[in-house]
């Protein structure tokens, strides 16, 4: 084994690479979560967004236009959920499940005519000055503009939820959605629109698997980062800066055990391809261990919302 | 200066299968403190969503300040001057105290300048209050006091109380009604709905009393005995509780140096209780829901088990058994909360009444169930406690709350118990449901069992006890008979409202 393959710089780079589709995903589902709603439906929101992303950022030859239509089919998808759920009182997690399955097969027929394509490259962002400071500059100034987006949007949702009037009234919806109800808060058009904010952004996550980080659509290529996404929210107890570490330690195991296959380190590979699901939530949990009122999940969560009057 | 604030014609709401409002017609005038009476189910609810924007009258209509109002949203509602405390408080416990007001202000100030305002109004009306502090760690009368200032910061023209003392300590009652004449003088008016008739004589300038959606009767309240008000509300003659005098037996229930853990955050956890009840004896306990109540509930039930010792039934050690063992010896429980604690909301009312009387009716033959039994039971109770519902198959969850508290206390009460703990018995339950329930209690004791009542409501602990005492901070007073018992008594057997500020009006 040869450890020294492994070049740090480019291993924090890349690590940062791997975490932005899970952040994008998981960014969404805290939002909607926040609101009250359990959507198990990201998985199949994400990959519908990387084909439609990717046939569109093909067709058009934009990868700008590519990422907008992923946003767009994954807040459209998401009403697919949240018509049941919000109009018809449907149950949210057997709702979430069928998304998904749904949207993994759609995906599928959609990505029929695009194997093997490659979409247009995405430019790299170079910032000036910063980007030409030794280590640092590879590892935070070279990446590609939706890699600050999603820091941008990380930083965007927690001042939202923590400062702003907005953010009060979707923590105010998912707490306690009767009280919300008795104040003449809409409780079912927030939701909705919680949601849909949920699906743009899972689409963009898929969008940027198939666009920058792979790229090319293979069929049931987000493999599983749905649900990471998932589990990212629960043990980041709700706040985005922790969904922000859980997304990077996720991406930084997943990165380093590929450099240590290389390497070819003496551990069977299953082993190394479950290292990043295991170790994220293990230390998640322990970070969530200390458990604080607020740090709790919001009290109506999943919870079906029926005006009484 | 009188000069009609708020007019009500001829409002009129029907619901599938009845009507909620029948024309229903009054006049509230500026600074005016009006009472809307009535039982549970006459309307006063749907009479106040009206008002409040929540609900769509269907014919009528109301004139605010001489103008036209419909509001089409509790935002209309309140912007034009019309604010409402509820009933069950619309709260959001993981949010703080400035945020659950803020939520309820149409055009809040920043968070900062909000802080500030709470505290000085808050202070000006002596109702101090933290804004950092999260609602979850509040007592019922802070939370109260969240509601009150939230409505107060609007500076409305109207403000609605919905039942505002059912969880007040009479310290507290008093306090509010210091803050409430003070609203009323600086020239809001008030509306105010309870079941408490005596608060009602105290308080209100006027009354407006409905049964069955409509108005039967308008009258100055002061004038009246309470006793009169009850029955304009009934509609009939009140029965009061009959008591006979009967002789204590032996003592039943032992409890010797109790403690146990504290089992919801905002519990409290039991300190060295020790009491006696003697068959036929009723032992009332006052005191604020969270010092305990819960606790000693389920230690004498069985949810919490501890030492044999502690706890004995007729000299018998029992602390260590669980509720179903105790519930076959004759040691019924019915807790206080009705839907998720005393019965399980989606299950219907008969498989409600095999979860508690299985043992003790033989309902379970062999490891089946014996439905026919089991129904046959739970229509008795239905027959004989006057519940109101379609029948035995109905859920829990679809009985209004009086109804399900019928319930749930018949069931335990027809099991014959030999020792029967209540935790608060009438909360939210009209006064002839009430009356009904107390008997049956009364009933159970003179019938020699022996009865320990919990409850936040004095009036009722008085009526009905032999014996009182007070549980505070999880601690038991001595108790003391409760015949003669004075309010400023009781008060110091209470001890809390320690924190409160009367205002200095």
């Amino acid at each position: 084994m040869d450890l020294s393959a492994i070049n740090p710089v480019l291993l924090i780079s890349s690590l940062m690479i791997a975490a932005t589709p899970i952040l994008l995903a998981a960014l969404g589902e805290l939002v909607v979560e926040k609101s009250g709603v359990l959507n198990l439906g990201v998985e199949g929101m994400m990959i519908v967004g990387a084909i439609c992303g990717f046939a569109i950022a093909v067709q058009t030859g934009s990868p700008v236009l590519g990422f907008g239509g992923a946003a767009l089919a994954g807040a459209l998808l998401s009403l697919l959920f949240a018509f049941p759920t919000q109009i018809l009182l449907a149950n949210q997690v057997a709702s979430g499940l069928a998304l998904t399955l749904f949207g993994l097969g759609l995906s599928a027929l959609i990505g029929k005519n695009f194997d093997g394509l490659i979409p247009p490259a995405t430019d790299k962002l170079h910032v000036p000055v910063l980007a030409d400071i030794p280590v640092l500059g590879p590892i935070l100034f070279q990446h590609d503009p939706m890699v600050y987006f999603t820091l941008t949007l990380t930083a965007v949702i927690w001042a939202v939820l923590k400062y702003s009037r907005a953010g009060l009234i979707i923590r105010a919806v998912g707490e306690n959605h009767d009280a919300a109800h008795a104040l003449g808060y809409k409780v079912v058009r927030i939701r909705i629109l919680a949601i849909m904010f949920g699906g743009a952004c899972a689409g963009l996550g898929g969008a940027y698997l198939s666009l920058i980080r792979v790229p090319i659509w293979t069929e049931g290529m987000t493999a599983g980062a749905g649900w990471i996404a998932l589990a990212i929210v629960v043990f980041g107890g709700w706040r985005p800066w922790r969904v922000l570490i859980g997304a990077y330690i996720f991406g930084g195991v997943t990165v380093l055990q590929f450099n240590l296959q290389v390497a070819g380190i003496a551990l069977p590979v299953q082993y190394l391809a479950m290292s990043p699901y295991v170790i994220t939530i293990v230390v998640l949990v322990i970070i969530s261990a200390s458990k604080s009122r607020a740090g709790g999940p919001p009290a109506a969560l999943g919870k079906i919302f029926h005006a009484s009057h | 200066m009188t000069e009609n604030l708020l007019e009500i014609n001829g409002l009129t709401k029907a619901y599938p299968g009845v009507v909620a409002n029948d024309a229903v017609s009054f006049a509230i005038d500026k600074g005016e403190v009006h009472a809307l009476l009535g039982e549970n189910g006459a309307g006063k609810s749907t009479l106040v969503k009206m008002i409040y924007g929540l609900v769509r009258p269907d014919l009528g209509q109301m004139n605010l300040l001489g103008k036209r109002f419909s509001p089409p949203e509790p935002r209309a509602a309140r912007a034009a001057g019309i604010a409402m405390v509820f009933q069950h408080f619309s709260l959001f416990e993981a949010l703080d105290v400035a945020e659950n007001i803020a939520l309820g202000m149409e055009n809040p100030p920043k968070q900062r300048e909000l802080a500030a305002r709470i505290t000085k109004v808050s202070h000006a009306y002596g109702l101090p209050l933290d804004p950092h502090r999260l609602v979850g760690d509040l007592s019922a009368g802070e939370r109260q006091r969240v509601e009150i200032i939230r409505c107060l910061l609007q500076e409305p023209k109207l403000l609605i109380m919905d039942e505002p003392t059912s969880v007040l300590t009479p310290k507290e009652v008093e306090i509010l009604f210091q803050t409430l004449r003070r609203i009323a003088s600086d020239g809001t008016a008030i509306l105010y709905i309870s079941h408490k008739l005596e608060e009602i004589r105290n308080i209100c300038d006027s009354a407006t009393i409905l049964r069955h959606g409509k108005v039967v009767a308008t009258c100055t309240p002061r004038e009246k005995s309470a006793r009169e008000l009850a029955e304009m509300m009934v509609g009939c003659t009140l029965h009061e509780p009959l008591r006979q005098a009967v002789e204590f037996g032996d003592v039943v229930l032992e409890i010797n140096d109790l403690n146990a853990p504290s089992r919801s955050q905002f519990g409290t956890a039991l300190k060295h209780i020790n009491m006696n009840v003697r068959a036929g004896e009723v032992l009332g306990i006052g005191g604020v829901a969270g010092n305990g109540q819960e606790e000693l509930l389920a230690a004498i039930s069985g949810e919490t088990t501890g030492k044999a010792g502690t706890t004995k039934f007729m000299g018998q050690a029992i602390g260590n058994l669980g509720p179903n063992p105790r519930r076959k010896m004759g040691v019924l429980a019915a807790p206080e909360e009705r839907l998720g604690h005393s019965a399980a909301p989606d299950m219907s009312l008969t498989e409600n009444t095999l979860l508690t009387a299985a043992s003790r009716q033989n309902l379970v033959k062999k490891g089946f169930v014996d439905w026919g039994k089991t129904r046959k039971f739970a229509k008795k109770i239905i027959a004989e406690f006057d519940v109101r519902t379609p029948g035995a198959h109905t859920a829990a969850r679809a009985l209004s709350g009086g109804n399900l508290q019928k319930f749930v206390i018949g069931r335990e009460v027809m099991q014959n118990p030999r020792v029967l703990i209540v935790n608060q018995p009438t909360w939210g339950v009209d006064a002839s449901a009430a009356a009904q329930i107390r008997q049956s209690l009364l009933d159970l004791a003179n019938n020699g069992a022996a009865v320990v009542v919990i409850s936040q409501d004095l009036d009722e602990l008085m009526e009905i006890s032999d014996t009182f005492c007070a549980l505070n901070e999880g601690e038991l007073t001595r108790p003391r008979p409760a015949k003669g018992l004075t309010v400023e008594e009781i008060g110091l057997m209470l001890g809390g409202a320690a924190d409160l500020e009367a205002v200095n009006v």
